[in-house]
């Protein structure tokens, strides 16, 4: 058996050979920051493209829906839980961070539970539990709700911004400037939903899916799998990251989404709005829908001056060629999401590949 | 984000709850979505739920990859919340 760094040289060698021009995309903020760090990009050919997709949470979300949540933290008597990463996520006007700094109740948690557990202890506020993330986040949400409904809190809700990856990946297959001919599928929103999903795309676009991990060896393997695939007039969905990947995907996290959210349109920052990609309440369990609870009416997308997070999400620029990008808009002072974020594009191309001083912008 | 952190269940608890260790620190996940997890299985968390049981070695590289992608100057530490 030959050494790790031997096996990765050749399953390099063997992708190097492909002389046809490819695009594959990634649609997870955590292949984002691995193959940033690992430098994969400089060690490919120039025909071979790597190009990041929608696969933060954090930056594929609406301005219009930002704007929303900031103007409810803002609300007296509400108590904002959310993760950590959307704290610095610019508004139109402002921030969580800021609004907090203003004087609203905003806190960060870990776990969706954290606000359960607020709302206990503070029955006379209104606990809103920011819910941001796809598939992997989104059934820790179902359950909470669930938990809030036997246990009679009426003083909690779920601002779901949530949404599922499948159906932006067929508007990413489906868009008439791009040419994406495989897709590096994301390793922990699949222990969620499984390989089926990625089967009926490859049905309906014949084009291969490769659930792949998060080591270098993973991403060169996934990579590799689906040039072969590529090689051999082939487009089917497989799991390199087998290791923790269930084909059937996650059966009870599967039922509990599907007990408590329905599938409702969403806009996605740089794409619009996808029929059936966001995830709102049942019926049964729309006294936990924020939105109702506070009649907020969906907000128009204001445009960021300058800001290209749009086209990044999509692939259709890199982070370097955004006018912006480590000029105006850097990790300290970042001007879109993508550079908030620690697993968006820009963050991790800046983190990795900064850019180079003499360049002039 | 959408990487899990690995942790081995110490104990299974009531309401659904399991005590883990997560690189030294202990912790209560919610073992709601993989309720068949035993004690001394490693599980893959996320926002404070076990996800998946997956096997010691899986877990311990998984770790070893998280501690290198967060040791840049963005990323506040392992426990970092996100919502990916």
């Amino acid at each position: 058996m030959s050494s790790q760094p031997e096996y990765l040289s050749r399953l390099l060698d063997e992708i190097v050979k492909e002389e046809r021009e490819i695009a594959l995309m990634e649609v997870c903020g955590t292949h984002t920051m691995a193959i940033a760090k690992s430098g994969l990009r400089a060690l490919l050919p120039h025909n071979l493209k790597l190009l990041s997709g929608p696969g933060c949470p954090v930056c594929v979300t609406a301005q219009g829906d930002i704007d929303a949540v900031i103007e409810l933290a803002q609300k007296p008597g509400v108590i904002m839980v959310t993760f950590g990463d959307m704290m610095r996520v610019p508004g139109t006007t402002s921030s969580l961070q800021e609004a907090r700094s203003q004087g609203a109740d905003i806190r960060v948690a870990y776990s969706p539970l954290d606000a359960l557990a607020i709302a206990q202890r503070n029955p006379d506020k209104e606990v809103v539990f920011l819910g941001i993330g796809f598939e992997t986040t989104a059934p820790a949400v179902a359950i909470c709700a669930d938990q809030a409904r036997v246990q009679g809190l009426s003083n909690f809700s779920v601002f779901s911004l949530h949404k599922v990856v499948p159906p932006a990946l067929e508007v990413i297959f489906s868009m008439p400037d791009m040419k994406i001919d495989g897709l590096i599928c994301p390793g922990h929103v699949s222990v969620v939903i499984g390989l089926e999903p990625y089967i009926k795309l490859v049905e309906e676009y014949h084009r291969p899916c490769v659930v792949t991990g998060f080591e270098t060896q993973d991403i060169l393997e996934g990579i590799y799998m689906l040039i072969k695939q590529i090689r051999q007039g082939e487009a089917k969905a497989e799991i390199q990251y087998q290791r923790v990947v269930k084909s059937a995907g996650n059966p009870v996290a599967q039922q509990i989404l599907e007990e408590v959210f329905q599938p409702s349109d969403a806009r996605w920052r740089g794409i619009g709005n996808i029929p059936e990609s966001g995830l709102e309440f049942r019926p049964e369990y729309q006294a936990f829908d924020a939105r109702k609870r506070f009649n907020i009416a969906d907000r128009e997308d204001i445009p960021i001056k300058g800001c290209a997070c749009g086209e990044v999400l999509t692939g259709k620029i890199t982070p370097q060629d955004c006018a912006l990008f480590g000029r105006a808009c850097t990790p300290l002072k970042p001007i879109g999401p993508c550079m908030v974020s620690h697993e968006g594009a820009c963050a991790a191309y800046y983190r990795y590949s900064p850019p180079t001083p003499s360049k002039k912008g | 984000m959408c990487l899990g952190v690995p942790g081995k269940i110490l104990a299974i608890k009531e309401n659904g709850l399991a005590l883990v260790d997560v690189d030294g620190n202990q912790m209560d996940v919610s073992i709601r979505l993989t309720p068949e997890v035993e004690i001394n299985q490693y599980v893959l968390i996320h926002a404070g739920f076990a996800m998946e049981i997956m096997d010691e070695e899986v877990a311990r590289e998984t770790m070893q990859l998280i501690k290198e992608l967060e040791n840049n100057e963005f990323a506040t530490g392992v426990f970092e919340p996100s919502a990916g």
